[in-house]
């Protein structure tokens, strides 16, 4: 079984996002270990990129100021396997396919397994691109996870049958960032990926209130903050810690127990 | 591998937001390219709004001055709006009206191809927004205000490096978050697929136009065609139709800024390798991390860091040449043509101008040389008044 899936274990999950190396890879490594204490269930690592173009501007930021840190895919690698000695929460790659494909598609999703990452999102591959990307993750075990939009429509059962992990669905249109309202039908994306295949379905994209994640998680498996908790490294730079520790627990505790 | 490939470049990276605006996109191309009454209104644009067939001027002076082969110049910077961009601005209109889009955005970098959609839109009655790096807004300021006087909003991009690559990010951004109602006319041959293929059939009406008008000017056809490479749109609208004439030989000219040798150029070919970016798998300058690296031209139109997936392509097989050139053979370009034949070309063009200038000498008398002139320089001149060391602003 995926390790992935144990993330679904603990009631509703809450999946929480950070941006490697903002403000520093020494914080971003803490940061992982408060979170997992805290109650995350799930960890996405994104390694920065120049020209994040699924990004709203928290995150864009969060790139640009990790990447003027020096910050580098080897660096985060190292990082990585120091927190594996005792972190044990499933953790997946957040990046986009150049990262990847630069670095040798191979060599990059063997170091993944090599470190004890589970899986890898790429925003820019959809569908019709995996295949390049897909046969490798297989191939060392590690889940390449698919995204679904609110104008899938017709391409969920498709992209569901073929899903490895869970299945990121991306609760509006647009870029990454806070939105005061949801209106997408996420009960019936779900309902769509649910008739092909049974793998757990998490909401993404403008979540930042325990209200909005608990509303979401009334339809999906789990809810994924990204720029809220990006935001807290950008306010409290070196001192964030707590700060993300308290919200990744405040969060977790709104969802944990909606059925 | 998805649709769309040229070798191993192309294909659609994009968010699975976009897929299906895709999907729609190609299906609206392949159900109109050959349909009567698309191709009627659109040859029919194209000559009486934007004023094709455009001239092939042999370059008299030019010729004689250099001593070797017969120059032509390919007049695109005489169409409407002063650049080759109208082209494709106006078969992607055409297209969008007909899949019942009402609003239309768009990315530029020296302002032509945002000029360029801005006419379109107003003259199709459509709402238009034009993304563009702050840095550029400054370099090209009286573009801004063109765009503004044609009824676009201009919205100044700061993301990044503030040009060219960090518009194209911004209206894939603002595209994810208003689909419905609105088409994103790409203003080159790159991004996912359909567009390196819509945009290069739109553009190949250049290439077209040289075979015939070659024909009859000289019975029969060039043995060189070269123009200028960013995205190279202009490049592989010349090219295209001589693909299959293996002895035509095709050069591209990249821009090289201040050296190949130096972190301030975009010469994609000479300096990049294999990656994959806004929507395509291409040649592209980056860091050994894949990194994209900030790259530099004088020419606001050539300063992105890719290059289209077929150029990658010819250039693999090796049926076309990619060439740099830096901004000081430019500039001189730029300034030599004005003289030479009183034509003052875009810094962009200047760029191919300046390969033949190099070329043209070591080249027997009997050979003919088109040089694709894709726009006008009027939009330069403040800006190499200032690279000449004078105080000139617009």
């Amino acid at each position: 079984m995926s390790n992935i899936r144990k993330a679904f274990e603990n009631g509703k999950a809450f999946i929480a996002f950070i941006t490697c190396g903002d403000p520093s890879l020494e914080i971003t490594e803490k940061s992982v270990i408060e979170m997992e204490k805290a109650g995350a269930d799930l960890i996405e690592l994104g390694i920065p990129f120049s020209d994040p173009t699924a990004e709203g501007p928290v995150i864009q930021e969060a790139n640009i100021r990790a990447l003027s840190g020096g910050v580098t895919t080897d660096k985060i690698f190292e990082m990585v396997r120091r927190l594996r000695k005792t972190v044990r929460v499933p953790m997946v790659f957040m990046t986009y396919a150049n990262v990847v494909f630069s670095y040798g598609a191979e060599r990059f999703i063997r170091t993944c397994r090599e470190i004890g990452m589970d899986g890898l999102i790429l925003p820019d591959i959809p569908f019709e691109e995996k295949a390049e990307f897909d046969g490798l993750c297989k191939k060392y075990d590690i889940d390449l996870v698919s995204l679904i939009a609110p104008t899938s429509e017709s391409r969920i059962g498709m992209i569901a049958k073929e899903a490895n992990g869970f299945v990121y669905c991306v609760s509006s249109l647009g870029v990454t960032g806070s939105r005061s309202e949801i209106t997408t039908d996420i009960g019936a994306m779900v309902k769509k990926v649910k008739e092909q295949k049974d793998i757990p379905c998490a909401v993404g994209f403008g979540i930042s209130t325990p209200e909005q994640a608990r509303k979401m998680a009334e339809c999906a498996d789990g809810v994924i903050v990204g720029s809220a908790i990006v935001k807290l490294c950008a306010q409290h730079g070196e001192e964030c810690v707590p700060y993300i520790a308290r919200y990744v627990r405040e969060m977790k505790d709104a969802v944990r127990d909606i059925s | 591998m998805s649709k769309g490939r040229f070798g191993i470049h192309g294909g659609q990276y994009i968010p699975e937001t976009l897929m299906n605006a895709m999907l729609e996109l190609k299906e609206a191309y392949e159900k109109y390219k050959d349909d009567p009454e698309f191709k009627r209104e659109l040859s029919e644009m194209l000559n009486e709004y934007a004023g094709r067939p455009s001239r092939l001027y042999y370059a008299k002076r030019m010729t004689e001055n250099l001593g070797g082969p017969k120059i032509y110049l390919k007049r695109e910077d005489l169409n409407h709006t002063g650049s080759h961009k109208i082209n494709n601005v106006i078969g992607q209109m055409l297209l969008a009206k007909r899949m019942g889009k009402t609003r239309v955005i768009a990315e530029t970098g020296a302002g032509q191809h945002g000029v360029a959609t801005a006419t379109v839109a107003a003259m199709m009655g459509m709402e238009c927004e034009i993304f563009m790096g702050r840095e550029d807004c400054e370099r090209q300021a009286l573009n801004v205000y063109r765009m503004r006087l044609l009824g676009a909003k201009v919205h100044p991009v700061d993301a990044g490096t503030a040009t060219l690559k960090d518009a194209v990010s911004e209206t894939f951004r603002e595209w994810t978050s208003r689909i419905d109602d609105t088409h994103y006319v790409l203003g080159s041959v790159m991004g996912p697929y359909p567009f390196p293929e819509m945009v290069r059939d739109f553009q190949a009406v250049i290439g077209r136009e040289i075979r015939e008008q070659m024909l009859e000017m000289e019975g029969r056809l060039p043995d060189v065609v070269m123009a200028c490479v960013g995205g190279g749109s202009n490049a592989i609208g010349a090219f295209y139709d001589f693909i299959p004439d293996r002895e035509v030989r095709l050069i591209g000219c990249e821009a090289a800024g201040r050296g190949i040798d130096t972190p301030e150029t975009a010469a994609t070919i000479s300096t990049g390798r294999v990656g994959i970016f806004h929507g395509m798998k291409s040649y592209f300058c980056q860091d050994e991390f894949g990194q994209i690296a900030p790259v530099y031209s004088i020419s606001a139109g050539l300063d992105y860091p890719g290059i289209g997936p077929e150029h990658a392509h010819l250039h693999d097989v090796g049926r076309a040449e990619y060439v740099a050139v830096t901004d000081d053979e430019a500039v001189g370009a730029f300034e030599y043509l004005s003289r030479m034949e009183g034509i003052i070309p875009a810094i962009e063009s200047a760029h191919a101008v300046a390969h033949a200038m190099k070329v043209a000498p070591g080249m027997d008398k009997d050979t003919i040389i088109v040089i694709n002139l894709s726009g006008r320089g009027d939009k330069d001149c403040a800006a190499i008044a200032r690279y000449r060391g004078e105080d000139l602003y617009e």
